[in-house]
């Protein structure tokens, strides 16, 4: 009975029925689209779980929204909203490649400096927003959105640089150095059957226990998080308000970054040119709402979306259409957000039951 | 104040029968019983905890009674929100305010129920029914200003309006002068009995045994969420009434020794500061506390005792002036500059100064000392020392309920809060303590405990400057009360002959009698 009413009372439970909620509202959609649920999921979960190989895809896809994730639920515990994960995660992803292909250093060394210079670039992207705040009163939201266009054409144009564009055209980047890749060895890749598994999930499951410790056990922890619950109080106690928002954007655009550097090093291995924003930074706030803004949440809400992600692109092999994946997330953000309301249904049927 | 009681005995509008509210396994009222009737004004009196606010949200539909009967002009009803009550004539004016804060006053004042024209609202029928109101019942709110802005006085007014918008017949005002100044009470007291004489009912929660004395007729007595019993006022004294509550006998009076007070702690010269509007408040105060006494800052809330107190703990900047603490220089100077100079304060605001509410108590405890040993090493917060810490000033500042140190302290009752806060400030044991309304709110036992160790602080020979609106407490605590008028001090009497009278002349910008 007591268990009962602890999982009645615990975030995990509510974000399983969004989830499942999701899924029905989905299911819903694709039955309109004159397409079968059963067939469509089937295929959905038979392409994230069919083979080995497709697991590790599967965390492959994970890995950068593990990371924007963590971006974001980190802002979310500071008081701050960092919309503008999408924008570090490009310049990241830029900062790494451009590295990536023009110095010139020995492997271990070379995509270690590619990988600190795109937290850098993302921690940068994020403090001048950060500035912007503190010293003129401009909220994030606004100045994080114009600094997401800002990054995505400041990528577009330094793609088609000469060089580092691909030489014989095409719209991408040459080719990252080997020497910058994070990828497995190669026997190991040979063994798992797939050649961009990288350690991208490995950084990302580090990087959620280190935000994770810093957030619960450290002083930095407590003060970022005491400004913001309440400036005021936080300010009347003497803690330095805008020092700790500073540090906060600074942290959250760093980890966007590296969001930015696991995609270039791991998986894509050049930067193409797009013609609309990618939406990982996007996505990582769908990423932290279903992780109820924890560290260790967002790696398994980050494992979630990469397999639907992952198994969304199979989707068209039956003829439905991958949009439903997008949709099926909306619903379980909606229902996430909406989940005060399940709490008292539940309540209520729990106490019927009881008399 | 003369009391002219409205009461019609015949005619019963509220009746609370046997109310049991429980939360999980705490029962916050057992059994509780209430009878209000026509024109009356009712005082619900109980400690902190008591159970005397569940009551009234049962009673205002916030909560739904575990189990009992509510009945309205001899009906029973249900409510399953607080929209119910309030379309059935009950409101509730709560201690804490339930204000947005960058909305204007009117804005506040009409939510949910604003006067619209096509899909607008129609602000300026808006304004003037706002302007309307409070010139009838002569509450001086400014329709047009931020609540985020406005004093917490005049907040309080911007509450007790909304309520009367919405047509209430019976009003609960939780606490209703806990923020506001003498004058003000009496102004209070003069709506309750506008209100009464129209044949409103008026429940009064209040810790506050004069006003209970001075305004209402009956008052029905909760402890440790029993009810305890309901007596005509007429028929009892103040000590009666304060032993039924805490069911023992509590001494008014605070015993201090004599003390002479030693060198100068804190000394403010010349200051000049500008208000949020940008208008000079501070008109060139003087200021000097010594050591071992307590000096009473007292004054009308609006002449300058914010935003000095601001100034000297680092929240606002002065124009011009000189603040020394033991011949430093503190002079517009960072929070953190100030405190580690020598000055801790209890601040106005608890929720908004004090705590970080969504923080434990714990937490809370040690918010100017996280970064020191023994609460953390290195960066690495030491949960051990922090938990012993607060296990250990929540057993001596008697924080209830025990055992809550990992809860945040938002949960804990008003005058609990403010009991972490005190331990939190007395413990820092600063050269000079700052006080603002440190009692605001609390029952009569609590307000014993703080007067205490307000006085404590003094024999150790610390410098204290009590901040508050409570000329009672200013007149028994004080061994020097300054006067504040208008930005500067315009007047100063010793603890010891100050007269209740002369002071509030005082206070209003009156001279001084030779």
């Amino acid at each position: 009975m007591n268990r009962k009413k602890s999982i009645l009372e615990s975030n995990v439970f509510y974000t399983l029925v969004a989830v499942a909620a999701g899924f029905v509202i989905g299911a819903v959609f694709l039955v309109i689209a004159g397409i079968s649920p059963a067939t469509a999921y089937g295929k959905l979960l038979s392409s994230v779980f069919g083979k080995p190989k497709y697991l590790v895809w599967t965390l492959i896809y994970a890995s950068p929204l593990i990371f924007t994730g963590l971006s974001v639920a980190f802002s979310f515990r500071t008081g701050v909203f960092n919309i503008g994960a999408e924008g570090q995660f490009v310049v990241g992803a830029l900062a790494a490649c451009v590295l990536g292909i023009m110095l010139k250093l020995p492997p271990v060394l070379h995509a270690l400096v590619c990988v600190l210079a795109a937290a850098a670039a993302g921690a940068v992207w994020s403090l001048i927003v950060g500035v912007l705040k503190v010293k003129r009163g401009i909220h994030e939201v606004l100045s994080f959105i114009m600094f997401n266009w800002i990054a995505f054409y400041l990528s577009n144009y330094v793609v088609n640089l000469e060089a580092i564009h691909k030489e014989g055209g095409g719209e991408a980047t040459k080719d990252v150095l080997e020497s910058a890749r994070i990828l497995f060895p190669e026997g190991l890749r040979n063994a798992l059957d797939c050649n961009a598994a990288n350690w991208g999930i490995v950084l990302a499951v580090l990087a959620a226990v280190l935000i994770y410790v810093i957030i619960e056990k450290t002083t930095l922890g407590y003060k970022l998080k005491a400004v913001g619950f309440n400036s005021n109080g936080a300010l009347y106690a003497g803690i330095n308000a805008d020092g700790s928002v500073l540090t906060a954007l600074g942290i959250s655009g760093a980890l966007a970054g590296l969001g930015g550097a696991v995609q270039i090093l791991g998986m894509s291995g050049r930067l193409s040119q797009f013609a609309g924003q990618e939406g990982f930074g996007f996505e990582g706030i769908t990423v932290a709402l279903i992780g109820s803004s924890s560290p260790v949440g967002c790696i398994f809400s980050g494992l979630f979306y990469g397999a639907m992600k992952y198994g969304g692109s199979k989707l068209s092999i039956v003829k439905a259409p991958s949009e439903v994946v997008d949709i099926i997330m909306g619903c379980v953000i909606l229902f996430i957000a909406v989940s005060q309301v399940f709490r008292i249904l539940f309540a209520k049927f729990h106490k019927k039951k009881e008399v | 104040m003369g009391k002219v009681s409205h009461m019609d005995e015949s005619r019963v509008v509220i009746q609370m029968k046997d109310i049991v509210k429980k939360f999980g396994d705490f029962t916050a009222n057992d059994h509780i019983n209430l009878t209000v009737h026509k024109g009356e004004v009712h005082a619900i009196l109980g400690e902190n905890g008591a159970g005397k606010s569940t009551m009234m949200n049962v009673l205002c539909g916030l909560y739904k009674p575990t189990s009992g009967q509510i009945c309205i002009n001899g009906k029973e009803v249900q409510f399953s929100s607080p929209k119910d009550a309030i379309d059935i004539g009950i409101g509730m004016v709560h201690q804490h305010f339930m204000l947005i804060q960058p909305f204007t006053v009117a804005d506040n004042i009409i939510l949910g129920v604003e006067p619209v024209k096509g899909l607008m609202i129609d602000h300026k029928t808006a304004r003037e029914k706002v302007v309307e109101l409070s010139e009838r019942y002569g509450m001086k709110v400014d329709p047009d200003a931020k609540v985020e802005d406005i004093s917490v006085g005049m907040q309080q007014r911007v509450e007790i309006l909304k309520v009367l918008y919405r047509g209430a017949d019976t009003l609960i005002l939780d606490e209703p002068t806990a923020s506001l100044t003498p004058q003000e009470i009496e102004g209070l007291m003069e709506i309750i009995e506008n209100l009464t004489a129209d044949g409103k009912s008026v429940i009064l929660i209040t810790h506050k045994l004069k006003e209970i004395t001075a305004c209402a007729d009956s008052c029905t007595i909760i402890r440790q969420g029993k009810y305890i019993r309901t007596v005509k006022v007429d028929e009892v004294n103040e000590n009666d009434l304060a032993a039924m509550m805490v069911g023992r006998d509590v001494n008014f009076k605070v015993e201090k020794k004599d003390m002479t007070p030693g060198e100068v702690v804190l000394d403010v010269k010349n200051i000049h500061a500008k208000d949020y509007r940008d208008v000079e408040i501070l008109r060139g105060l003087n200021l000097k506390v010594r050591r071992g006494e307590i000096v009473g800052l007292a004054g009308v809330d609006g002449n300058g005792q914010t935003e000095l107190v601001e100034v000297l703990t680092g929240l606002r900047k002065a124009e011009s002036g000189e603040v020394t603490l033991l011949g430093k220089d503190v002079f517009n100077k960072s929070p953190k500059e100030t405190f580690e100079s020598g000055i801790s304060s209890i601040p106005a605001d608890r929720q908004k100064h004090g705590l970080i509410l969504d923080f434990s108590n714990e937490d809370n405890l040690i918010l100017q000392h996280f970064e020191e040993e023994p609460y953390s090493t290195k960066g690495i917060l030491n949960r051990k020392a922090i938990r012993e810490h607060a296990t250990e000033l929540t057993e001596k500042f008697d924080v209830r309920p025990r055992g809550s140190e990992g809860a945040p302290a938002g949960t804990l009752s008003g005058g609990n809060q403010q009991k972490v806060i005190i331990a939190r400030e007395v413990t820092n044991d600063k050269e000079l303590l700052i006080a603002v309304n440190p009692t605001r709110g609390l029952d009569v036992g609590a307000i014993e405990f703080v007067h205490k160790y307000l006085v404590e602080q003094r024999n150790r020979n610390r410098a204290v400057l009590l901040v508050s609106f409570e000329l009672d407490e200013i007149m028994s605590l004080s061994d020097r009360i300054e006067v504040i008028f208008d930005g500067r001090i315009t007047g100063s009497v010793s603890g010891k002959d100050a007269d209740e009278k002369e002071l509030g002349f005082m206070m209003a910008g009156g001279k001084k009698h030779e």
